[in-house]
């Protein structure tokens, strides 16, 4: 059986690439995509760590932690959706009207 | 034999595992959101299968509804709505893409020495039954007195759906319906702000679909002559 020390590795591999995404991309697209990547690392850890105590808490937060990701992808893709009707592209970059 | 069966669990879990760190990193690689949103779907299915190995089988099945499902359908309605080939060819990364991948680094570099140097509880010891027992009160008939009932305690093993539901249902309901609430409220959100905002006239004059059908072919045959 793999151990949580191993599971967390796992996750924290995750985590680290989906946050170099966020940073790294321009695509707004890509960028929540990998949003949703660095919240799947942590219910890998709360998951692992349920199965450690031997406790179903765990379980019950991944299903929030998910619903809430399904609504953040709902609204996230609507603002992405508006903003390239208003400006003709889907770089982050280029929203930088609150710069001032 | 016995010893193969026993590894075997492992060995699923260094080889899905490496698949979805492999696929995690395509999806940030991939210039194209497409191919980015099937290897987030490959990573999805990973760890779901993660979820497996962990007795954890519900939330594996809602993973594999709610993520690969719905959200990654979603990723790729957004991705076909947005014309890419009218796009300005561009650079894929930021200008601080050297800077990010340094934080990216050091932030796995401290998880990696916090989870190596860390001190763990002993795991449980029978994890897989308790995680999926269900424990129940009932009443039955008084093994002597017929006009008496007594509360016994019942365990129904290897339902995991059900000890989620369990949990769900009475120590998290509240939060449960909070949840229900904020997906309603995150619903209407997306509609609103997803919506296109019509003008009076546009409204009354040609319907929008001829509009832009007359468009795209406007696009088609620009593209056809170029």
């Amino acid at each position: 059986m793999p151990s949580t020390a191993q599971y967390l590795m796992l996750s924290g591999t995750l985590f680290a690439v989906g946050l170099i995404g966020v940073i790294v991309r321009r695509n707004m697209i890509t960028v929540l995509m990998c949003i949703e990547l660095m919240l799947n690392a942590v219910n890998i850890n709360l998951v692992a760590f349920s199965h450690q105590i031997g406790n179903l808490d765990g379980q019950v937060f991944t299903i929030f932690v998910i619903a809430v990701a399904a609504g953040e992808a709902a609204v996230g893709l609507a603002i992405i959706i508006q903003l390239y009707r208003l400006r003709g592209s889907v770089n982050v970059d280029e929203a930088r009207t609150l710069n001032g | 034999m016995d010893s193969v069966t026993s590894q075997m669990p492992l060995l699923v879990f260094i080889v899905i595992g490496t698949i979805a760190v492999a696929s995690s990193i395509l999806v940030v690689a991939m210039r194209n959101p497409v191919h980015s949103a099937l290897f987030l779907l490959l990573t999805f299915l990973c760890v779901a299968v993660l979820f497996v190995l962990k007795s954890a089988e519900f939330v594996a099945a809602v993973q594999v509804l709610v993520y690969a499902g719905g959200i990654m359908v979603l990723f790729l309605f957004v991705v076909m709505l947005i014309n890419y080939r009218h796009l300005p060819e561009e650079k894929v990364m930021s200008s601080v893409w050297m800077g990010g991948i340094g934080i990216g680094l050091a932030v796995f570099v401290l998880l990696a020495t916090m989870v190596s140097g860390g001190v763990y509880h002993e795991p449980a010891i029978d994890a897989d039954r308790k995680l999926s027992t269900v424990t129940e009160t009932h009443l039955t008939a008084h093994p002597s007195d017929p006009d008496k009932l007594v509360r016994r305690t019942r365990e129904r093993e290897n339902r995991n759906a059900e000890a989620v539901a369990m949990a769900l249902y009475t120590d998290y309901l509240v939060p449960f319906e909070v949840v229900s609430l904020f997906l309603l409220v995150a619903m209407i959100g997306a509609i609103v702000i997803g919506k296109r905002e019509l003008s009076v006239e546009e409204e009354e004059t040609t319907p929008q679909y001829i509009l832009d059908r007359a468009e795209t072919e406007k696009e088609i045959k620009e593209a056809m002559s170029a």
